[in-house]
Parts: structure tokens; sequence; C-alpha cells
């Protein structure tokens, strides 16, 4: 999968602009990342997986910015860091969040291939592999169900007493 | 076994008598706050989509204050589903149009030291003035909290910021957080419990005590905490003391002399760009004091101070956080100071702070800013430049027409 690299501390302003927010999810896609990456929201393809350094998705707690992000296609976050609430938000979204502190190591449009599983991401670009933190097995359960609603729909079939 | 207060909190609401840090604990929730926007406009759907209702709406608060005033179809929209959503979902607790979420909260009396709080905004750490533990979720999380009433934890670590002697005149906790988030950076908290303490942080009033929790958001704790104490018990009525044990393991142990610390200015276009006042040479076209973080009775009374007898040279803007607020300061002569200064009113709402409104930055406007968050765009033409500092700063600022020292004008 193809790499869209970013820097440190990517807030959720850029990512979903609050000017944008009263809109449905297909409008703020169009947005996302403009301020820093103009040709991000019309140029990413479905597949494409985005590299940040720290703190990706500082700031606000609006979920709309991983949503953004998973609207347009992108399959995985790779980050040095992420921002605690928006590492929270990504996986109820379904969308994997993947902690790597060797994520500067990867160029904008290297092809990457990501093992979910292990945590270990392998540069097809450069031949190396790196290893990540894999996401814990209770948030993957929640990330292979597609995210939090998904995931309830699955557990509250199973006790509809509550 | 010795704990942090952060612990005793998580320990409670998980049902236990101990917690380690890094282990991962379901919680039960007290109490669950939400807003217009991250609320009911994306809860209903998703609550119709699983067939399911608010486990408990005695504990549920809903609050708006981002679309206000609505000024559009769109924004019109949101506020109303709000309105018919409280009353479908049997909601008690609703402030429609009262002023800030985090300010609203603890003056109308939901909190108390020892609660277990989830918010659905990012500047849901507030609450931990009182020594409650409270944090800020996205909206899907909090859909969650609704269906279950419990949310998971990975139990954090605490770091202590300490701060001994006492702040000085014209210096506020709004200087202490952009200290420290530009000492530590925006993810300076690694999403843990920060808690302040010491002798400064004692002087406080919860008002100065909520800036400090409120800002661990843009320092990049989970949540921000503060021991409860006769400050606390005061303003609250009643209550109960919880605080860290003396001798409870930390993850850091920050330590300052808050004598020592000048009024800061946080640069565009982060809160972490932060340096002394005396080191800017810069011209504004508008002062705003407005949001959860800078517009509280207590910071319209730092604004005031400066401002009594004086002029503003530029666009002087003033959201005071709460209608109550607001109110107590027309009564004691506060908002009075602020008109006479020029200053003009704006709703009791989020407004240019969060960047969803009407009143946004224009282009290439130079602006201070009372608020939390200075990130480029965020309150409108991203080619803005927005300064963060204490509402001292921004009234002195206003007053000179650039970045200045509130110290000389209080002297």
């Amino acid at each position: 999968m193809r790499a869209w690299v970013f820097g440190d501390d990517i807030d959720t302003d850029a990512i979903a602009p609050g000017r944008y927010m009263k809109s449905g999810i297909e409008e703020i896609a169009k947005h996302c990342l403009e301020s820093v990456s103009p040709s991000f929201g019309f140029s990413v393809q479905k597949g494409d997986c985005v590299v940040a350094g720290r703190n990706f998705g500082a700031g606000s707690s609006r979920e709309q910015a991983p949503e953004a992000l998973k609207h347009l296609g992108v399959a995985v976050l790779i980050a040095e860091s992420f921002a605690g609430i928006f590492y929270r938000n990504a996986i109820n979204l379904g969308l994997p969040a993947v902690a790597c502190r060797h994520a500067k190591r990867i160029r904008q449009d290297d092809d990457l291939e990501i093992n979910l599983e292990d945590g270990k991401v392998h540069n097809r670009t450069t031949g190396e592999t790196l290893d990540c933190e894999p996401i814990p097995a209770f948030l993957m359960t929640i990330v292979r169900d597609g995210g939090l609603l998904p995931h309830l729909e699955k557990t509250l079939a199973r006790a509809p007493q509550r | 076994m010795s704990q942090t207060l952060s612990q005793k909190l998580v320990a409670r609401a998980a049902g236990r008598a101990s917690v380690t840090p890094g282990e991962i604990v379901t919680c039960k929730v007290d109490l669950a706050m939400v807003h217009d926007s991250s609320g009911p406009r994306r809860l209903k759907p998703r609550l119709e989509r699983l067939g399911a209702k608010v486990w408990d709406p005695s504990r549920v608060v809903v609050i708006t204050d981002h679309y206000l005033p609505a000024y559009d179809d769109e924004s019109r929209k949101i506020i109303q589903i709000a309105r018919d959503w409280v009353k479908e979902a049997g909601i008690g607790a609703f402030y429609d149009a009262q002023g800030i979420c985090h300010v609203v909260l603890p003056e109308r009396g939901h909190l108390a030291p020892g609660m277990f709080v989830v918010g659905g905004d990012s500047l849901s750490p507030t609450g931990g003035a009182f020594a409650a533990y409270m944090f800020g979720v996205g909206a899907t999380e909090m859909l969650g909290v609704m269906v279950t009433g419990e949310i998971w934890l990975k139990v954090p670590h605490t770091i202590a910021m300490d701060f001994d002697s006492r702040l000085r005149p014209g210096v506020s906790a709004k200087d202490i957080m952009l200290f420290l988030i530009g000492r530590f950076g925006m993810d300076g908290g690694q999403y843990q419990a920060v808690e302040y303490r010491g002798p400064a942080i004692r002087a406080l009033s919860m008002q100065e005590r909520m800036t400090l929790c409120n800002m661990t958001a843009e320092l990049g704790g989970q949540t921000g905490l503060i021991a409860s104490d006769e400050v606390t018990l005061g303003y609250l009525g009643k209550g109960e003391i919880w605080d860290s044990d003396p001798d409870a393991l930390l993850l850091a142990h920050h330590k300052f002399d808050a004598g020592d610390l000048a009024p800061q200015v946080a640069a565009p276009h982060s809160p972490a760009n932060t340096r002394a006042v005396s080191e800017f040479d810069k011209k504004v076209d508008l002062a705003y004091i407005g949001a959860c973080t800078g517009a509280k009775l207590e910071d319209l009374r730092m604004a005031a101070s400066v401002l009594k007898g004086r002029k503003s040279k530029v666009k002087l803007l003033v959201a005071p956080a709460s209608l109550r607020d607001q109110q107590a300061a027309e009564k004691e002569g506060t908002l009075g100071v602020l008109l006479d200064a020029g200053a003009e009113l704006l709703a009791n709402s989020c407004g240019m702070c969060a960047g969803y409104g009407e009143h946004l930055l224009a282009d290439h406007t130079v602006a201070i800013s009372t608020t939390a968050r200075n990130f480029k765009g965020r309150m409108g033409s991203p080619s803005a430049q927005v300064y963060l500092a204490s509402p001292y700063t921004v009234a002195a600022s206003a007053v000179a027409g650039r970045i200045a020292d509130p110290r000389e004008l209080l002297a």
C-alpha cells in the first residue's frame, strides 16, 4: 500500500476542519488535511496508508477526523505516536492505528505491507522490515468487527436481555 | 498499597480495591456529558440502528454550546435534534443555550470528588479540578457508554506538576499551562493522568483550577486532576477529600516555583510554541476573550482589572463562558468595565474558539485570544495568526494594540 507521509502534531482541525463539521462526511473528507497537503483529499486512493510523526490527531475529540480518513479509503494509520482520543476513535471506527517508533524511516510513496497481527511493517520500496506495536488483542476484535458499532450489534444480539 | 489520586478514582469506578498503571480495566460511568455537535446528532441514529436505549438517562447531561447561536439551516437542525432527543430519551438534565458544557456542568452541581465521568469533548479534563476522573471521548465511544454504562481504560500513570510558592500578580493558571505545554510539548502528558499540586495550586480558586485541568488536553494528558480540599468543598457546599497517598509511585514529578513565572504567550500555530510575553513585539488586530478556557467569571474579572478606565485600541470580542457567569459579571460591574473599554458582547457559546459558527477570523487577521488552541485555520482563515495568552495579557494587548505585558498596567 502507498504511504502518505505527514509530520508531528497533525491536529484534528487539519484532518476535519471545523467549518465543515456541520456537513456530512463526504464534504468533510474533501477538505481532509488540505491545510497540510492540498492534494491529499482528491489524490489518496483506496487502500493507501497514512504515516505520521508524533502525536497524530492532537486536539479535538471529533471522530469525523478518523472517519474522514476512512471515508477516503485509507486502510491503516501508522504514526510514531497517536493522540489518545484520536487513537480510540480510529479503533472504534474500525480503522487500524499502529504505533511505530520507526515511522519516520518511511518516505512518501513508499510501498508498504502491514501485518496487523504481529505489528510488522515491511517496506517493499527499501526492503526493510520495521517492528511496530501490535494493536492489543481486545481492540483487534473491535477492528475486525468493523468498529464498535458493528461490534456492539454482535454482542447485543448475543445478550438481548440487556 | 499506596495509590495516586487517579488510581483511587479508577479503582473505585472499576469496583476494585486498587489498580496498577498499565492494566486494562472496565469502569462504571457515574455521569456522561455530551454537547450538540458530538452528542444527539451522532448518538440518535446509532442508538436506533442498535435498537438500544440509554442505560440510565439520569446519568446523562446534554448541553448545547457548539452550534449556538444557530445561523443557518444546518446549525438549526443540529440544535433541534438535541432538543428533540433529550425528550425522546428521557434525559433529565438538559441545558440549552446556558453556556459552554465544561463550565455549565460543575456550575449546576453535576460534579463531585470521587466521580468517574466521560465527556463527549476533548476539553473534558476540566472536570478533574473537582477531583473527579473526567476525560474526553469521541461519539462512537460515547455510544458504547450510552448503551452499556461502561468504558475500558488503561490505568494511567501519574505525572505530578508541583508548584511551590505563589503566582505573582498578573500571572494566572493559563500562564502555568502555556508554560508547561511549551516545556513538555503537546504530547508531554503521554495520555496519562497529570496531577497539579503544591502551595501555588492550593491557592487557586476553583475556576482557575478548571483552567489548569482544561488545558491538560493540549498537554496531551488523558485527564488533569487536583485533589479536593477546602476550596473544592467550599465551592460545592459538600463532598469528600480525595488525594494521592504521599508515597504513591509517580511516572514523573516536576517541581517549579510559581513565583518565577512570567506571563506566557503561545505563537501560531501551536500551544507548545510558547515564550515569555517580553519576547514578543507584535501588532494585533483583534482580541478575543472567550471559551471554557478563558471566559469564566474569574477570567472576565482578570480582563476587567486591566481594562478598568481604559479603552481597547483594537476590536475586542467577549463571549462569557456561561450565562450565569455573565449575569454575575453584570451584577458586580465586571461586564460594565469590559463594555466601557469597547468590548462587543457575543453569545455564551464555544463561538470562535471552535470555529463552527458564524464568527470566524478573516484572512491575515492577527488575533490574541484567551482560548486553548491556535491550530492553523481553527478559528477561521488558515492565513489568520492566533496568539494564545491569559485574560490579563489579552486585555493588556487590546489596550496597547500589540502584545503587551499586563503587569505594567496593573502596577
